[in-house]
């Protein structure tokens, strides 16, 4: 029987099987057949298409939607997976709303842009549904890289070093590869356990293997891989947290919202998954939306995103921050957080509300206490574990021109190097685009 | 509200919009309902000889032509005149006349091509008491392979004949049916009128394949494995039928003979631009076999509304209002230039008309590195394919340029006179201007 959502402190099964199911679906529904014609028909062709220079793949978007309308959803498929391997996950999990359904020319004309992540999803898709993988390998050049990471970036960096003939051999420290694919999206956003269906999916060219539990700095150097591999792509994300300032910070209750989403994503069943009744999450981001709609899914009954500046500052996109609050989030601006009372475990959190005067952020003295028996941190993730020697740009591995480290033969891309946002889709262009300054440099 | 009354021939209907000879107008039953839905009137599924009833395929009659959101752009058929005995279609016709005497009730024909066919039938067609007839010399396929249909439309001589025959044998208005299946529609019209034909009605359908099918290599409709041309109809033909009426309306041994426009009628505004361009009625088949009957009410609610914003009070002054306005291209006014002119707040940026004028026209349109599009008046020759392309109505227009202003691309003043081929001097056959 469903604890419901009153159940005081941090309890699992607030909902019954049936309610969890409904609510971990799809969060858009795939398109159907004729669905996908009509979509697809709105595209116009745009010369020098608006929506591929804002994509970070380039994805020839007006080329794949006139595949879609002339009956070939699978060379519409190929065309984005030529540029974009991880073009599945990215049409779920990218904020096309701020990328190319921005920038499409009837976004401008009428506020509603082609629906270009839908369809995109409805073309790979299809190619996935085939069973088929429309890439072979170029002859082996008897090259072999190393790549550190099995996420977005590490993957598409391996998956074109294959194609281009070269043998990889993936570090990954989890034990089932993916990244934040598989650890860190929505589960809302990647149902029916995708990222796993993608990267077997990926993994069909051949020539790559992956090691998991592989940690850099314990089970492999960054000098041994130096050693034993024509080249290295580094690509160990951002492992690191940011910690919380304030009083009571320890008190149990208090998580970061990265674990939480984790425990999810990896969840067997959903019903045996604790959750606050009074939950907040400490931050403005994508990670903080998606925690805070988790905790709602999973049976919340008051749910509060705390973030320290204006709503314009928030990261997340104003469809994500909208998605929130069409799920019952309460979205608190200018508010930070000061402590954390309970005995022991965290009952209330208390907020100070802020001003900001020229950039500076000040606590206004003012407080609100809302009641929180579990408070996730949602405030950023951090470099860590990047191996000595390697020059910094700020907190992130420095990169010039394709992800080129200052150590020859080294490259990094993803969430853990220096330039562009920290997205899927831009992790994916970095993997790529270094894999390809890595066989030019290998084969010169 | 305008009175859409109309008097075609002095059959009288309470509007322009008939039903076309067709599957809709099959049986008592459909006419029924198309009547009580508002319907002025009926051309009657074409009547064939006493004897055996004609037999259709028992497998697909229609293909069709899609847009959009499978919105119907063409439909094409392969079905034949009237499946049904003479007797029944004779019997019911003369019920439903008598039960809607307000409306217009005509009996499209098809028997073979001889005199006698044509006066056994046309007696008992008067006897039900039909406001008139139809001869229906279009139909593409089928019976044009057994010398009826459009086998009769495509000879002049024989439309004449015929239509003479019918005017011997009956008295009441005579409309001859025109295929648009040859080359000078102008011929066939004038045919008709040398018979004594009361009115022509155009277009029948056009020989059409909808499509291939990759699989099995047959075209669509296709039955067991084969396909025939059928004849096509629907919003697609209606540009052909528009010029094919006009052809009529404005040549010298046509000019003034009544006519019911046919072709693609599925707005008020089409049925307003076939009467236009001279049509006393229309007739509609596609659009309410798309939708059903109940278009009527937009078809009739819309005309009406038009009129009254236009201030006509009566169909018959709209009929024709088009035609002076048709003329030969070597008649226009080659003085007349005008330049594309892009509204730069209406843009949305997508680089159409660059592409269109860039790749396949005049290269009279820039494109700055943040996508501003803007025409070279230089270059432009105003061929208007940047406006037909535009996506957003509007935000391209035709301006034409004032007399006294240089033509930037000739550097020649633009003149205020009308001049045309036929003076120009690069024609080798002009004529001094007066």
């Amino acid at each position: 029987m469903a604890q419901g959502q009153m159940a005081p402190g941090i309890v699992s099964g607030r909902l019954s099987s049936d309610e969890l199911t409904s609510n971990f679906t799809d969060l858009h529904p795939p398109l159907a057949a004729h669905e996908a014609a009509v979509a697809a028909d709105r595209c116009y062709f745009c010369y020098d298409a608006p929506c591929v220079t804002a994509c970070p793949t380039d994805i020839d978007i007006p080329l794949f939607m006139r595949q879609i309308q002339a009956g070939q959803p699978e060379a519409a498929g190929e065309t984005i997976l030529a540029q974009n391997i991880l073009g599945g996950m990215c049409a779920r999990v990218c904020p096309t709303e701020t990328l190319c359904e921005e920038a499409c020319v009837r976004e401008a004309a009428e506020g509603a842009p082609v629906e270009i992540g839908r369809l995109q999803r409805y073309a790979t898709d299809s190619v996935m549904v085939s069973g088929s993988h429309p890439f072979s390998r170029a002859e082996p050049t008897g090259k072999t890289i190393a790549v550190v990471g099995a996420g977005p970036a590490g993957l598409a960096c391996a998956h074109r070093l294959a194609m281009l003939g070269h043998d990889v051999v993936i570090h990954e420290r989890k034990p089932k590869p993916g990244g934040l694919n598989e650890y860190g999206i929505a589960a809302y956003k990647s149902t029916n356990d995708f990222a796993q269906a993608e990267v077997d999916w990926l993994l069909k060219i051949g020539g790559i293997t992956i090691e998991t539990g592989s940690v850099l700095g314990e089970s492999v150097s960054l000098n041994g891989l130096i050693e034993n591999y024509d080249a290295v792509f580094l690509s160990i994300g951002l492992a690191g947290v940011n910690a919380l300032r304030a009083d009571g910070a320890e008190k149990d209750g208090v998580r970061f919202a990265v674990d939480f989403i984790s425990d999810v994503r990896q969840a067997s069943d959903l019903a045996d998954l604790p959750v606050g009744r009074n939950v907040v999450v400490i931050g403005g981001g994508m990670t903080a939306v998606d925690a805070s709609v988790k905790s709602k899914l999973l049976g919340a009954e008051n749910v509060t995103i705390a973030y320290r500046r204006g709503r314009d500052a928030m990261g997340a996109s104003r469809y994500e921050q909208d998605l929130a609050a069409s799920h019952g989030v309460k979205i608190m601006t200018n508010v930070q957080p000061v402590a954390i009372h309970g005995n022991g475990a965290a009952v209330e959190i208390e907020l100070e509300y802020t001003s900001s005067h020229d950039g500076q952020l000040k606590g206004t003295g003012e407080t609100v206490r809302l009641a929180a028996d579990q408070v996730l941190k949602a405030i950023g993730q951090t470099l860590e574990g990047a191996p000595e020697g390697l020059q910094l740009d700020g907190s992130k591995i420095a990169v010039k021109g394709a992800g080129r480290t200052s150590i020859a033969g080294v490259w990094a891309g993803g969430d853990c190097a220096a330039g562009g946002e920290d997205l899927t889709v831009t992790a994916v262009a970095e993997g790529r685009d270094a894999a390809m300054d890595i066989h030019a440099s290998l084969t010169a | 509200m305008a009175d859409l009354k109309t008097n075609f021939l002095g059959i009288e209907s309470p509007n322009p919009y008939w039903l076309a000879s067709a599957p809709p107008t099959d049986k008592e039953y459909n006419v029924r309902r198309a009547f009580e839905a508002g319907w002025g009137g009926v051309v009657w599924k074409t009547l064939g000889s006493e004897g055996p009833p004609v037999v259709n395929v028992n497998g697909p009659r229609y293909g069709a032509i899609y847009g959009a959101d499978r919105r119907l752009l063409g439909l094409n058929n392969i079905e034949l005149i009237t499946d049904r005995p003479l007797e029944v279609n004779l019997e019911e016709m003369a019920r439903v006349k008598a039960d809607y005497p307000d409306r217009a009730l005509i009996a499209s024909i098809m028997v073979p091509c001889e005199e006698e066919a044509w006066k056994a039938i046309l007696p008992r067609v008067a006897e039900t008491g039909a406001d008139g007839i139809e001869l229906n010399f279009g139909c593409p396929h089928g019976m044009s392979e057994r010398g009826m249909g459009s086998a009769v439309g495509q000879v002049p001589e024989y439309i004449e004949m015929v239509t003479r025959w019918c005017k011997k044998y009956y008295d009441r208005p005579v409309i001859v049916k025109l295929t648009p299946n040859i080359t000078d529609i102008r011929k066939p019209a004038a045919a008709a009128r040398n018979g004594g034909a009361d009115a022509v009605s155009l277009i029948n359908t056009i020989n059409s394949i909808t499509s291939v099918n990759l699989d099995t290599f047959s075209p669509e409709p296709s039955i067991d494995g084969k396909g025939s041309h059928g004849g096509y109809c629907g919003p697609a033909v209606k540009p052909i039928a528009l010029s094919m009426v006009s052809e009529i309306s404005r040549a010298e041994a046509t000019h003034g003979l009544p006519i019911s426009g046919i072709g693609g009628v599925t707005t008020w505004r089409d049925a307003a631009e076939f009467i236009a361009l001279g049509c006393g009625t229309v007739q509609v088949c596609t659009a309410a076999m798309t939708y059903g009957f109940k278009i009527i009410d937009e078809l009739t609610a819309g005309l009406s509304k038009w009129m009254d914003e236009k201030g006509y009070t009566d169909v018959s002054q709209v009929v024709g209002l088009a035609v002076p306005n048709v003329t030969d291209w070597q008649y226009l006014n080659l003085n007349y230039v005008a330049k594309a002119k892009i509204d730069q707040d209406q843009c949305i940026k997508c680089g159409r008309c660059y592409a269109a004028c860039e790749d396949t026209s005049h290269q009279a349109i820039s494109m700055s590195a943040d996508r501003v599009f803007e025409v070279k008046d230089e270059e432009c020759v105003a061929c208007n394919l940047c406006v037909d392309v535009c996506p957003v109505d509007g935000c391209i227009s035709m301006v034409p340029m004032q007399a006294g202003e240089v033509d930037p691309r000739t550097g020649l003043e633009v003149q205020p006179n009308y001049a045309n081929w036929t003076t120009h001097p690069n024609n080798p056959m002009s004529k001094a201007a007066e």
